[in-house]
């Protein structure tokens, strides 16, 4: 497997410039002889889906939603970061750069996130110039707030919905290229397989989720753009719909899968309630530039202090990331605070219900700020809060505990965004490329839109100009087509089969996996655990073959169906994040394997794992080969991680 | 001219349509009610008012055109407008609460309906003089038309004056909303004066009610005789 | 803490084309602490064990952002709590022993899938029509080089927090979706970058709204009410006034009048 990443040659900050350059270009008359799949339409895949067809390709953009603006990217609240530097707090380029290497624990391709970083000036310019209402100050100019591992104030935001507001400027780019004729858009449409005819990426197969008919489209190169698989855990703080079908899929096709083990964990989200819960809601990670995280030093104060948390004296309380993290403190970056939280339940030391919580408290930032102000910078975050809970966080402090996020691993990329099947990009959450093994706060926007309004442009069409326009995409008619067209239909078919039968629904198995992910291959790994998990996945996975129970039609809106394929795939992909985690000997990142710490935190093996892995599928039952893309730091020195 | 047709034809279009008809016959009845307010000043100067308008000539005919225009507008705008609005929920809620709207909001075209059969009659009874026709042509010592003693014989009529109550009070009601929704259609509003927006409507209707009540009222209880 | 036992009168229709009917189902031991959506989850789990196919309905985010839920319970869009969306909507909301009635959105404009799921494409077509800003990447100036008052910016963010839900049409009494239309027009009204376009996009997207079959607005204010965001009608001032202004003082563009030398 080649696993080149085709980085450019000479020093770190002039690699793109210079990639630009030389990279072919397809001239204006010929591009609209091109056309390009986008599968996805959030920030990455809309972004993309509408910026090549604002230079002329011809876009056929696909989403499962009913509409192309409910991508979950529209679910990030916190804001985006870039370079500006528009707070002249040292902020620059060069250290935005610095931060994401760091912060992904050194599991990152240095040019990669060089190039993150130098396109981030360029997306607030492009997001302002589409009307996204990012804060402001009274004079007019644009408003910042830090973020975790970052000593800076680079992150833009629009109150607590940044995610809604860079997507809605995304969508409205992309309904000018559907009004204009240069996108045609697929909604209720899930992508089912990836087709290959010689080796390149030459299709997808579908299903229209309301008629059931499953379709095929060609073109001449495939964009993948399908978010993070972090629903494999059930519950996650995801969308319902987010899956790892389309990436795994094309894994099946011949794509490496990359580091699928490291997984991010968010600190702050409203700990789980019972067992009819579907999805865990994040609160922004912003709160924690005012709200103080503590528990009650003593375990016997547990009690009383789930009951009412202001009897708890501040001489009582446990403000453990400040004590542990002084220089970083709350603002402790998410794999590290998120741990840190795990360690003072598993001591016996969490509130609420179940004893998984621990406080984050405004009552000090009320009392510095006036509730009217916190009330003006998290209002939404407070009501959002109340809503769920019944509690009234300006009164109590918040309970908060980590939940499964964001997922840095995915499809390997090089540096053109390229898989390893030619013609095949993927962009976003969806590969793997910028985070390394943690991902800093506000930079999934930053890359889910470098990916697609600056990056891809450049790397397809060099991609493209290689093609010939006429013989370079085969038609749905072609044989290949045909074959997987009957796979996809073999395999909806053999779950209609066995659903009528079965007697387990498509839910209660994914919440099985669920549970041994969570427990083996979450927050904190072992060998025994994941070595038993990839015991228990597979019988699961077979049980679910036996008797899954899947109602009504194959061809009408059956949404059991829909889910049943997806926890189908998660069934198997499962097995290869475990195995992952499993072969990874060292603890980076996201990634904590309980064997591999020293002093309690984390220990980087960079003798043995710094490097990618990245996964070649080898066929039904047979163990996928790890392959391996070493990783070199050349501008940023590899360095033990402290935030202390 | 297609650039106005369009417009009036468009969903915004023609609620402004709405909203500028619908205003001109508020100014129209605010100066009819006015108008009869004069009852309470007696005989001589209600009639020499009548009498004046009845002079105008040519003025009086195209005023009157100007109205019956306004008033088909808005009444063939307005039908049209609720046969859309019902066309587009094909299938009903079996269940539906309102929150917000007001029991007169969501009864316009009735009440728009029920207040153009009496304006029918009303011209039928006061203008063609088909209802009571005895009473229509007296005069005055003056040699006038005698709309005083018109007035007070019609409405010491039990059946009449009951009808008119009631047709008043229906009106009155169609304005409460559309009295002050054309300051939304028009888009003349400003949230620091909301409170006069929002209130412009029903507070007019009130006053409406009251001043075309008082006259025929005057006339039940004797405050205005013959 | 109790659990809650229910009766559930939902609508069910197997697609679009199909004829559909109010049923009736028990569902148990529901907790006050899970949302609207996890109750309907649970009864899902409930009917497949029966036999018998779950309940169609949307959601995907399930935190109040994605404006993928929808439905009308007890006659009210999303539910009787203001400022939520179905998925945020708490079972702690209801008691012991409630009826609850469950409904699509309806609107011609909003055909129904199936069962609880509808059609919202209109609205696509009528961002589509004109609600946005025309800037090509690459052309866009430093972010700061246009201030805009903070002032301005807050209201075209409370006009730009419209999750294109639907609940305004399902409210309104003539099914119009005048307050969604008017949230896109003011979200870019209020910036300077929304200037150049203003008064061609106003028309464009009041004409895709009007081809799209939704009814007119006659100033009832149910959307106002409806709406999870609390987007202001307001805003459906703001579209009229520009409407108007489009109509009768800006110039119509001349054909072919664009066209490069």
């Amino acid at each position: 497997m080649n696993l080149d990443a085709r980085i450019p040659s000479g020093p770190i900050a002039e690699k793109w410039n210079r990639a630009k350059f030389e990279l072919k270009l397809v001239n204006p008359a010929n591009k609209r002889k091109y056309s390009v799949i986008v599968v996805g339409s959030g920030l990455a895949g809309g972004a993309a889906a509408a910026t090549l067809a604002e230079l002329g390709y011809n876009v056929a953009c696909f989403c499962f939603q009913d509409t192309p603006r409910r991508a979950h990217s529209i679910a990030a609240q916190g804001g985006i970061n870039a370079a500006k530097n528009y707070q002249n707090d040292g902020d620059s380029i060069h250290r935005l750069f610095y931060d994401t290497v760091k912060g992904g624990d050194f599991r990152a391709r240095e040019a990669n996130v060089h190039r993150l970083a130098e396109v981030s000036v360029d997306i607030i310019d492009q997001c302002v110039a589409q009307g996204v209402p990012f804060a402001r100050e009274y004079g007019g100019t644009l408003a910042n707030r830090s973020f975790g591992g970052a000593q800076v104030s680079r992150t833009f935001y629009a109150r607590g919905q940044t995610g809604q507001q860079l997507l809605i400027g995304v969508y409205q780019a992309l309904a000018r290229q559907i009004a204009a004729g240069k996108v045609t858009m697929f909604n209720r449409t899930e992508m089912l397989d990836v087709v290959t005819v010689d080796g390149r990426a030459a299709g997808i197969v579908v299903r229209d989720l309301v008629t059931g008919k499953i379709e095929s489209h060609s073109a001449h190169a495939v964009i993948l753009a399908t978010g993070g698989y972090g629903n494999v855990f059930y519950l996650s703080t995801n969308a319902m719909g987010s899956n790892v079908t389309a990436t795994y899929r094309a894994y099946k096709r011949g794509a490496a899968f990359a580091n699928p083990c490291y997984t991010q964990i968010h600190p702050t989200c409203i700990p789980v309630s019972g067992d009819y819960q579907s999805k865990l809601t994040l609160m922004s990670e912003s709160l924690r530039n005012d709200g103080r995280i503590w528990v009650p030093k003593k375990a016997e104060d547990v009690a009383k202090a789930s009951k009412d948390p202001a009897s708890i004296p501040d001489e009582d309380r446990d403000y453990y990331l400040e004590r542990k993290y002084p220089s970083y403190g709350n603002l402790s970056p998410r794999d590290i605070a998120s741990r840190a939280a795990k360690e003072a339940c598993d001591d016996g030391r969490g509130v609420g219900p179940g004893g998984r919580g621990v406080y984050l408290d405004f009552r000090d930032a009320i009392k510095r700020d006036s509730q009217a102000k916190i009330a003006e910078k998290y209002g939404n975050l407070f009501d959002m809060y109340a809503r769920i809970t019944g509690e009234n966080p300006y009164r109590q402090p918040m309970r908060i505990y980590p939940a499964v996020h964001y997922t840095m691993g995915g499809l390997w990329v090089d540096y053109h965004l390229q898989s390893t099947i030619p013609g095949m990009f993927v962009l976003g959450e969806a590969n793997f490329s910028d985070h390394g093994a943690n991902r800093l706060g506000a930079s999934a926007l930053m890359q889910g839109l470098a990916d697609g309004y600056f990056i891809i442009s450049y790397t397809l069409g060099h991609y493209l100009a290689g093609i010939n326009a006429a013989t370079g995409k085969v038609g749905t008619d072609h044989p290949e087509f045909k074959r997987v067209e009957a796979d996809v239909k073999g395999r909806v078919d053999k779950l209609m089969s066995i659903g009528a039968k079965g007697k387990r629904t498509v839910d209660s198995f994914h919440k099985a996996l669920g549970n041994i992910m969570w427990e083996k291959c979450g927050m904190a790994r072992t060998k025994e655990g994941l070595t038993e998990a990839l015991k228990a996945i597979p019988a699961l996975r077979e049980e679910f073959w036996q008797d899954v129970k899947v109602l009504g039609e194959r061809e009408t809106f059956n949404q059991s169906l829909e889910k049943a394929g997806r926890v189908a795939d998660f069934l198997e992909f499962a097995e290869l994040m475990c195995q992952d985690a499993l072969e990874r000997e060292e603890s980076c990142g996201g990634h904590f394997r309980t064997e591999y710490q020293e002093a309690g935190e984390a220990k980087r093996d960079d003798d043995r794992f710094c490097h990618v892995a990245a996964w070649e599928y080898q066929g039904e039952d047979k163990k996928p080969v790890r392959h391996v893309e070493p990783l070199t730091f050349e501008t940023v020195k590899l360095a033990t991680r402290s935030y202390k | 001219m297609s650039w106005f047709v369009s417009y009036v034809r468009s969903s915004v279009g023609a609620k402004q349509l709405m909203a500028v008809t619908g205003l001109g016959l508020v100014l129209f009845a605010i100066v009819h009610m006015i108008g009869h307010l004069g009852m309470f000043s007696g005989r001589n100067s209600y009639n020499a008012y009548a009498h004046f308008l009845q002079g105008l000539g040519g003025l009086k005919w195209i005023a009157r055109g100007g109205l019956l225009t306004i008033f088909v507008v808005h009444m063939l705008t307005g039908i049209s407008l609720a046969r859309a609005n019902a066309a587009a929920r094909p299938q009903k809620y079996v269940v539906q609460r309102y929150t917000r709207t007001t029991f007169y909001a969501r009864t316009m075209a009735l009440t728009g309906l029920v207040v153009l059969a009496f304006i029918v009659y009303h011209l039928m009874h006061f203008t063609l003089g088909w209802i009571q026709p005895d009473y229509f042509h007296h005069l005055d010592d003056k040699g006038r038309y005698d709309a005083y003693s018109m007035f007070v014989l019609g409405f010491k009529n039990t059946g009449i004056l009951i009808s008119y109550l009631v047709a008043v009070t229906l009106l009155c009601l169609h304005l409460a909303h559309g009295a002050g929704s054309w300051l939304q259609s028009l888009g003349l509003n400003h949230p620091k004066y909301e409170v006069i927006t929002k209130n412009a409507g029903p507070a007019l209707a009130l006053i409406l009610i009251a001043g075309y009540l008082a006259p025929p009222l005057g006339v039940a209880f004797n405050l205005i005789k013959l | 803490m109790s659990d809650m036992n229910l009766t559930l009168h939902i609508w069910r229709q197997a697609k679009g084309t199909a004829a559909g009917a109010m049923k009736t189902y028990q569902v148990k031991g529901i907790s006050e602490h899970a949302s609207f959506l996890e109750m309907l989850d649970v009864l899902n789990e409930q009917l497949q064990e029966k036999g018998e196919e779950p309940v169609a309905f949307d959601s995907d985010c399930r935190e109040g952002i994605c404006g993928m839920c929808s439905l009308v319970i007890n006659g009210r869009p999303h539910g009787p709590d203001a400022g939520t969306t179905t998925c945020q909507l708490h079972m702690r909301r209801f008691k012991n022993g409630d009826e609850i009635y469950v409904e699509p959105f309806r609107a011609g404009a909003f055909p129904v899938v199936r069962d609880l799921c509808v059609d919202r494409k209109a609205f696509d077509d009528i961002v589509a029509a004109g609600g946005y800003v025309t800037a090509n990447v690459g052309s866009a100036p430093d972010a700061n080089a246009v201030p805009i008052p903070k002032e301005q910016a807050d209201r075209a963010f409370d006009a730009a927090a419209c999750i294109g839900c639907g609940a305004c049409v399902a409210a309104c009494p003539n099914s119009s979706a005048m307050l969604f239309t008017a949230a896109k027009v003011a979200h870019l009204a209020h910036l300077p970058q929304g200037q150049p376009e203003r008064l061609r996009r106003v028309k464009a997207m009041v004409t895709a709204m009007d081809a799209a079959g939704f009814g007119n607005c006659s100033n009832h204010y149910e959307c106002e009410a409806a709406c999870p965001k609390g987007i202001s009608k307001d805003y459906i001032a703001l579209m009229n006034r520009d409407y108007a202004k489009s109509v009768f003082v800006a110039k119509d563009a001349k054909a072919g009048s664009d066209g490069a030398g």
